[in-house]
C-alpha cells in the first residue's frame, strides 16, 4: 500500500496542515464614518426605504363599509391582497408574478448599468447594517474609539457602552419585526392586541423570529451574511459586463503609491496619486481594500469613493482616484499608462501642466445606453404596460362552471335529461349586486337550482354579496322532444345590466350517446 | 514528498490542486462561525432525539421526554373539529329533517357530513355519484320506489328495504308469473308489450292490446290502472322512462317471469338517527327529491 499518492490528493492532504487551519477567525471590522456624495445618498435612501417599511401599514384607504381601510394589506384569512385602489384575489396572483418578473428584469438592468447597486444601497441587509453601524458609532464613537474600546479590558464603562448598544439594536430589531406583521392585519387593532397580549401566537412568533434575525444579521453577522450566506454576489457578478459602472481603484493614476509623495516628487521619482493613506480601507464596511481590484466582498456602497475624494480634495488633486468606472475605460487607461505589462508609468497620462491627456477616458453617461440595457428597459416596460392594461381591463364579475362528472347526466321519469353544473360567480367589487344568470343555445332547456322549487326558466336572478364568491348548483334540463343525442354546446351567461358587465362560459350538455 | 503547494496568483490563496478547464479550486478556509453552527446543529439534533420520539429499541422507539406523538396530535385535531361541530350536530340530532333543510347552516353541514357517510356505506350499491346501476336505484332522478319526500327518504334509510330483521322495513313481493306458471309464455309476451306501450317504447300493437286485460287482472292492483305505480304497496311506476332492471322488452319479460327483488339494510341501528338524517339531506341535495 505504499503506492505514491496522486499529486492533487497529496496537495489536499498537506494543504490543510500547511495553512494551519481549515477555519478562519473573523477579522473585526470597524468602519469609519465617511462624508460625501455617496454617504449622503445612502442616508437619503435609508430614510426613504425604512420610512416606506415602517409607515406603509399605517396608511389608510377608504374602500367603503364592506372592505378593510388599510392601504396595503395582505389578508391571508380572507385571501385578499389590497394595494391602495387595487384589490387582488388569489386567482389574480399573476399580477404579483408579473411584478416579480419586473423586479427581476429591473435588477438585471440596474446591475448591467451600475453593478451591485442593489447590494450597496437598497438591500435590507445593507440598510439595516448601516443603521446598526450608525447606532454603534453614536454609542461607542468612531473607528479609533471603537478599536480602543474593543482592545480595552472589561470595565463598568465598557459594559455600559456595550449594553446600551445592544439594547438599542434589539429595540430596532423588535420594531422591524413588529412592523412586518402589520402588513397582514389591521395595524391599529393589531398594535393594541399586541401590547395587551391578545394577538394570535403567530404574530408574536413572527415578531420574535424577525427580531432575532434583524439583531443577528444587522448587528452581529453583518458582512458575513453578504460574503458567506447570500447567493446574490455570485449571481450579480456574473451579470456585469465591461461597460458596467463599478467601484474601481484607478491604479493607472494611483500607482506606484507612496506615503511620501512630495519627497518622492522632489527627488524626481515618478509616483502615482495614491498617498496610501488607507482612508478607503478604513471606511469599508466589508473590510476590504478596493485597491486590490474587484472583489466578491465588495457591495459597491461607494463609501471608499467618498473617503478618497475627501483626501484628494484636501491634497488639491483631482477627485476620482477611486470612482465608478467601466472595465473598458479602465483597461484603455491601463494600456496607456503601462506600455510594458505590469509597470505603470503615471507620468505618461499627464501633460506638462499636470492635467490628464485627452486620450484618457473618463466617465461618459452614453455608456448607459447600449443594446443590453435598452433590451432590459424594453422588456421591463413591456411587462409593466401589460400588467397595467390587464389591471384596468379586468372584469369584476367572473363566472366559472364545473360540469358534474358523476353522473354526467340523469334521466328523469318523463324522459327528459338533466345535467348538473357547479357555477361559481365571483363578485369582485365592494358592493352587493344582482346578476342575471341565463343560458343561450340548447333549445328546450330550462334551468333550476338544486334544492329549490323556483320556477324553471331560461334565466334567473342571483343576489351576490359584496366581494364574495357565490357557489350555485345549477341543473339544466332538456325535455325529451328536443333532446339530441350526444354532446351539445351552449353558453351560460352572467350579466349585470346595471354595470353593463358580463361573463360568458362555454358549457356542454351531455346525454346518452355522449362519448 | 516534494510536491509544492500551488498558489493562485491574483488572490494569493493556495489551491486544492483540483482544476477544471483551467479553473482552479481555491482552498479558502471556512469561517469559524460556520463550523460552530455545524456543531450547534449536532447538539440540537441530539437534544431533539431526547425530546421527541427517536431512538429505536427492541420493543419500540424511545418516547421522548415531551411525550409528543402524532397520534395524540391527530386526536387533538379530531377533538377540536368535534368541538367546533358540536353545536350544529346537536341541532341536527334534535331537529327533524324538514327543520334541518330549512336552516342553511344545518343543511350545509348535514349535506357535507351525509356525503362523507354516503361514500363509506352507500357507494358500494348506489355508486360514488349515487347514480345507481342495474338493480340499484339512481338517487339523482325523480322516481322514488318508496317515496321521495324528506320524511319518506329518512324512513327508507332508517328501516331499509326487505330487511327482514327490521319490522318497519319496506316490503313488496311480485309473483313470479312465468316461473310459477301463473301466466303462460304467450301472455307474458302480451303483457310485456302492453307495459312497453304504457312507457311509450317500441312495442307490438296487437300483443299490447291483448295484454291490456291481462295487466288489469294481474298487475294493476300493485302497479296502478295505467301503470302509474303505487308507492304504498311498493309497486313501481311502469309508465315512465326509469327502469330499475332496464327498459328493454327482454329485461321486462325476464322481470315478469321471475322477478328480482333488491334488499337494502336498515341503517338506523348501525349509524344512528343523526347520521341517517344527514344521509337524507345529502340524497335530497342531489336534486331528485320531491
Amino acid at each position: 500500500m505504499s503506492q505514491p499518492l496522486e499529486p492533487e490528493v497529496a496537495a489536499v492532504n498537506t494543504g490543510a496542515k500547511a495553512s494551519g487551519s481549515l477555519y478562519a477567525r473573523r477579522t473585526k471590522i470597524f468602519p469609519k464614518e465617511a462624508h460625501g456624495t455617496f454617504r449622503r445618498l445612502k442616508w437619503y435612501i435609508m430614510a426613504v426605504t425604512l420610512g416606506i417599511y415602517y409607515i406603509t401599514p399605517w396608511l389608510r384607504w377608504n374602500r367603503g363599509p364592506n372592505l378593510p381601510d388599510q392601504a396595503v394589506l395582505l389578508d391571508m384569512l380572507h385571501r385578499r391582497f389590497y394595494f391602495f385602489f387595487i384589490e387582488i384575489w388569489p386567482q389574480e396572483f399573476y399580477f404579483v408574478a408579473g411584478l416579480l418578473v419586473m423586479a427581476g428584469v429591473g435588477l438585471f438592468l440596474v446591475t448591467s448599468v451600475v453593478g451591485r447597486a442593489w447590494c450597496g444601497y437598497t438591500c435590507p441587509q445593507t440598510v439595516w447594517t448601516d443603521l446598526f453601524i450608525a447606532v454603534e458609532r453614536f454609542v461607542e464613537g468612531d473607528r479609533n474609539a471603537r478599536m480602543k474600546l474593543d482592545a480595552a479590558p472589561w470595565s463598568a464603562h465598557k459594559l455600559f457602552l456595550r449594553l446600551s448598544k445592544h439594547v438599542v439594536w434589539i429595540v430596532i430589531a423588535m420594531a422591524t419585526g413588529g412592523a412586518w406583521i402589520f402588513y397582514f392585519a389591521d395595524a391599529p387593532r393589531l398594535l393594541i392586541s399586541l401590547f395587551t397580549g391578545q394577538a394570535p401566537f403567530v404574530a408574536y412568533a413572527t415578531v420574535g423570529v424577525l427580531t432575532a434575525t434583524t439583531y443577528v444579521f444587522g448587528g452581529l453577522m453583518r458582512e458575513q451574511v453578504c460574503i458567506y450566506m447570500c447567493p446574490w454576489p455570485r449571481i450579480q457578478a456574473a451579470m456585469l459586463d465591461e461597460d458596467s459602472l463599478v467601484v474601481t481603484y484607478n491604479d493607472w493614476r494611483g500607482e506606484p503609491r507612496s506615503h511620501g509623495r512630495k519627497k518622492a516628487l522632489a527627488q524626481g521619482v515618478a509616483v502615482g496619486d495614491c498617498v496610501d493613506c488607507n482612508a478607503c480601507v478604513a471606511v469599508c464596511p466589508m473590510g476590504i481594500d478596493i485597491r486590490n481590484g474587484q472583489q466578491l466582498e465588495c457591495i459597491t456602497c461607494a463609501l471608499c469613493i467618498d473617503a478618497c475624494d475627501d483626501v484628494m480634495g484636501r491634497l488639491g488633486m483631482p477627485k476620482g482616484l477611486v470612482s465608478y468606472s467601466t472595465l473598458r475605460d479602465y483597461n484603455h487607461n491601463m494600456a496607456l499608462a503601462s506600455p510594458q505589462a505590469g509597470k505603470i508609468e503615471p507620468g505618461r497620462l499627464r501633460d506638462g501642466a499636470g492635467n490628464f491627456i485627452s486620450a484618457v477616458r473618463h466617465f461618459d453617461w452614453h455608456v448607459i445606453l447600449r443594446p443590453r440595457t435598452l433590451i432590459y428597459v424594453g422588456l421591463w416596460s413591456l411587462v409593466g404596460v401589460g400588467l397595467v392594461t390587464a389591471l384596468f381591463m379586468r372584469d369584476h364579475l367572473r363566472l366559472n362552471v364545473l360540469h358534474d362528472r358523476n353522473p354526467v347526466f340523469v334521466k328523469l321519469s318523463d324522459g327528459s335529461v338533466r345535467n348538473g353544473y357547479v357555477v361559481k360567480l365571483l363578485n369582485m367589487q365592494p358592493d352587493a349586486r344582482t346578476v342575471a344568470l341565463s343560458i343561450e343555445g340548447l333549445p328546450g332547456a330550462t334551468m333550476s337550482l338544486a334544492g329549490e322549487d323556483a320556477p324553471q326558466g331560461r334565466s334567473m336572478n342571483v343576489a351576490l354579496e359584496s366581494d364574495k364568491l357565490e357557489n350555485l348548483h345549477l341543473f339544466i334540463t332538456v325535455s325529451p322532444q328536443l333532446l339530441k343525442n350526444g354532446k351539445s354546446e351552449f353558453k351560460i351567461i352572467a350579466a349585470d345590466q346595471r354595470l353593463g358587465s358580463s361573463a360568458v362560459y362555454d358549457a356542454s350538455f351531455e346525454t346518452e350517446g355522449s362519448k | 514528498m516534494d510536491h509544492k503547494r500551488d498558489i493562485d496568483e491574483p488572490s494569493g490563496v493556495s489551491t486544492t490542486g483540483h482544476e477544471w478547464d483551467g479553473i482552479k479550486e481555491l482552498n479558502n478556509p471556512l469561517p469559524r462561525w460556520w463550523r460552530n453552527t455545524f456543531y450547534l446543529c449536532i447538539v440540537f439534533a441530539i437534544g431533539y432525539t431526547i425530546v421527541y420520539p427517536a431512538w429505536p429499541g427492541l420493543t419500540g422507539a424511545t418516547k421522548g421526554i415531551w411525550g409528543w406523538s402524532s397520534r395524540h396530535d391527530l386526536q387533538t385535531s379530531v377533538d377540536q373539529a368535534a368541538a367546533t361541530h358540536a353545536a350544529v350536530e346537536q341541532k341536527i340530532a334534535s331537529g327533524d329533517i324538514k327543520a334541518i333543510l330549512a336552516d342553511p347552516e344545518m343543511k350545509a353541514f348535514a349535506v357535507a357530513a351525509g356525503a362523507s357517510t354516503f361514500k363509506a356505506f352507500c357507494t358500494q350499491c348506489h355508486g360514488s355519484g349515487a347514480q345507481g346501476a342495474i338493480g340499484y336505484p339512481n338517487l339523482n332522478d325523480d322516481e322514488w320506489l318508496w317515496g321521495g319526500t324528506p320524511d319518506q327518504i329518512v324512513a327508507t334509510i332508517s328501516h331499509g328495504v326487505r330487511f327482514t330483521s327490521d319490522k318497519d322495513t319496506h316490503t313488496s313481493q311480485m309473483p313470479a308469473f312465468g316461473h310459477d306458471g301463473i301466466l303462460d309464455a304467450g301472455k307474458v309476451a302480451d303483457v310485456t308489450n302492453y307495459v312497453l306501450q304504457l312507457a311509450k317504447l317500441d312495442h307490438d300493437a296487437q300483443k299490447a292490446s291483448n295484454g291490456a286485460k291481462i295487466f288489469a287482472d294481474n298487475c294493476a292492483a300493485c302497479h296502478g290502472d295505467v301503470g302509474e305505480g303505487k308507492q304504498e304497496v311498493g309497486g313501481p311506476p311502469l309508465n315512465n322512462q326509469i327502469w330499475l332492471y332496464k327498459g328493454t322488452a327482454q329485461a321486462i319479460m325476464a322481470q315478469i317471469n321471475n322477478p328480482r327483488h333488491g334488499v337494502m339494510p336498515a341503517w338506523e341501528p348501525r349509524l344512528g338517527t343523526t347520521k341517517v338524517k344527514e344521509l337524507a339531506a345529502y340524497v335530497i341535495s342531489l336534486g331528485g327529491a320531491k
